[in-house]
């Protein structure tokens, strides 16, 4: 049902994107513009032009294979891991031209933390999966080293469970409290960008729940982008939603723009037909 | 369902003769190997004592004990570990790490590799000779023999350790990078303690094949039964040892099966202890 309804309308999309960039861009913390992402021969991003603010939490929504990873992999360049992905257009993270072939990636990567789907914690002790990244990026101090993980600890609220045993294997920990490690892993570095890739989808709800208030308690330290199939979380949670759809493979833009804004009056079809489905 | 109702008896019947084949399979090769382990065993067991293990030769052989063989061996297996070790790590991170899986250079290595791991051992032997003794002017010596085998194991080490590089899910590449992880912080600290088990899987095979060795050390290290005192010394590994006792002296079978005995005994060992270090080194490495 839905993808007639891409074929349909797909033709006109391009008049729908442009007019709803966030109309104050000065402020744009992460700006993409006409971003397309390749694999090998095969176009997987198209034309996406999107901007995030400052301090706000944006939710990229839409259905599988449309692209959402491919987006937020552009940021913090891991695009770059991946054989034959070749990415075009422009893409800025505050005046960082992010497309630069010359730009310090690792350094980049420290400014912008990631969060995977499926809970991820190296097979180290909980303490080493904090104080790996931190020792890289120079902390070396046992002191600091301390502090500061037990300060992201605590953040995450995993402190009380693990304090005492911080030597033992992250991979003993829950599902939950494994991906709560990993947060507090990509927060340990003090980023200013947290990129989430549908962070809650293998969690239980009550797990899903601890991650999302904690989300929401980050809202104007870090610019978060948070990918996620969950469209009553992104209404609860986001302060600005893109809808991305996929056609002939390739995903694109449908619509960006204010939450409420999207949920109450979608301007184009299909982003309509996505929330009243998934309402329904 | 259907099916299975229609005829109750077929598939019990072949589940039966698949059970018997298995037990056949398993009956066989358990027999031959006690068979074989117990003839060791009695032939060689009254002959071995710690004076056996320590004495020198005396008679070709037929007396005395195996010290100089063993002190042979554990060099020529040091020299082999010591410059296959390196090599073997450094080569199959490369391969794994560094380089695109399919691309000509990486896949012709790969090919080469295989291709030597299924080499005898006698052009290796005869490699070795004509290389290391003649051309390197190493002559004879404990080194040419460590350095022959260190050819022998690299392909079997390079390849098994690159394949458990290999299985390491890409998510962990994904996710050390995402931290602003270099390539050499994620390669020490994450991979290599995570591909350790293929790894010591590998040197165990290596090390196994490299102690058994026979014919490639003839040419390589030669057969003098002193006491070595140098790497450049000659000196008769414990294989080629048994293999001259058995063949080429009269009277010195009680003798050959000793050393054998000895032989498997420290295979047995090595196979153990290097499944201990790996364990350990994992657990200390990973937690
Ligand atoms: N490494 C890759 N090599 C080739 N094609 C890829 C690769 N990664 C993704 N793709 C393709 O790119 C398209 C977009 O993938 P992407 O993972 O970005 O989608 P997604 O929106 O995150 O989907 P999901 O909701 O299932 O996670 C898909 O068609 C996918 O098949
Ligand atoms: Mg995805």
């Amino acid at each position: 049902m839905k993808v007639g309804l891409v074929q349909e309308e797909g033709r006109t999309w391009s008049s729908y994107t442009t007019s709803s960039l966030p109309s104050d861009t000065r402020d744009a913390h992460i700006c993409a513009a006409q971003l397309n992402v390749w694999y090998g021969d095969k176009l997987a991003l198209h034309d996406v032009t999107l901007a995030v603010d400052r301090g706000t939490i944006a939710a990229v929504v839409g259905p599988s294979g449309c692209g959402k990873t491919s987006f937020l992999m552009c940021i913090n360049r891991l695009t770059d891991m991946i054989p034959r992905c070749r990415v075009s257009g422009a893409l800025h993270l505050d005046h960082l031209n992010l497309m630069s072939p010359t730009i310090d990636v690792l350094a980049l990567r420290r400014r912008v933390g990631m969060v995977f789907q499926k809970p991820n914690p190296f097979p180290l002790s909980v303490w080493d999966n904090l104080a790996l990244p931190l020792k890289e990026h120079g902390v070396r101090k046992r002191d600091e080293l301390r502090q500061r993980i037990e300060t992201v600890l605590r953040e995450v609220g995993l402190w009380n469970d693990v304090k005492d045993r911080l030597g033992h294997s992250a991979l003993a920990l829950s599902g939950g409290q494994q991906q709560r490690v990993c947060l507090a892993r990509a927060l340990v570095l003090s980023p200013e960008v947290l990129l989430l890739d549908e962070p809650c989808s293998s969690l239980d709800p009550l797990s899903s729940g601890m991650i999302e208030d904690l989300i929401v308690s980050l809202r104007g330290r870090l610019t978060i982008v948070i990918v996620t199939h969950h469209l009553a979380q992104a209404r609860r949670i986001a302060d600005s939603v893109a809808v991305f759809w996929a056609q002939a493979g390739a995903g694109w833009l449908v619509e960006s723009g204010p939450t409420q804004q999207i949920f109450d009056s979608p301007q184009h079809p299909i982003t309509a037909a996505y929330i009243q489905g998934h309402r329904g | 369902m259907v099916n299975k109702r229609s005829s109750p008896w077929l598939p019990l019947f072949q589940e039966r003769c698949v059970a018997l084949v298995v037990w056949l399979a398993v009956g066989l090769v358990t027999t031959l190997f006690l068979w074989l382990v117990s003839e060791i065993v009695l032939q060689g067991i009254g002959v071995v004592s710690w004076e056996f293990i320590l004495s020198a030769p005396q008679n070709a052989g037929r007396d005395g004990g195996i010290g100089p063989m063993l002190v042979a061996t554990a060099l020529i297996v040091g020299v082999c570990l010591g410059v296959s070790v390196p090599l073997g790590l450094g080569t199959a991170i490369v391969l794994a790490e560094y380089t695109n899986e399919n691309r000509r250079l990486s896949q012709w290595v790969r090919r080469s590799l295989d291709v030597l791991a299924g080499v005898p051992s006698i052009v290796f032997g005869l490699f070795g000779h004509a290389f290391f003794c003649l051309f390197l002017g190493l002559g004879f010596s404990l080194l040419s023999g460590g350095m022959t085998l260190a050819c022998m194991v690299l392909p079997l080490l390079i390849r098994s350790t690159e394949e458990s590089l290999r299985a390491i899910p890409r998510e962990y590449r994904l996710s050390a990078a995402a931290l602003g992880l270099s390539r050499w912080t994620t390669v020490t600290r994450l991979l290599i303690p995570l591909a350790l088990p293929g790894f010591a899987a590998g040197l165990i095979l290596g090390v196994g094949r490299a102690m058994a060795e026979t014919a490639a050390l003839l040419f390589t290290s030669g057969y003098v039964d002193r006491f070595p005192t140098s790497l450049l010394d000659s000196g008769r590994a414990l294989s080629v040892h048994i293999w001259d006792l058995a063949m080429n002296v009269p009277g010195g079978n009680s003798h050959a099966y000793a050393s054998a005995l000895v032989l498997v005994g420290l295979l047995f060992a090595i196979n153990l202890t290097s499944s201990f270090i790996a364990d350990q080194w994992k657990k200390h490495a990973l937690t």
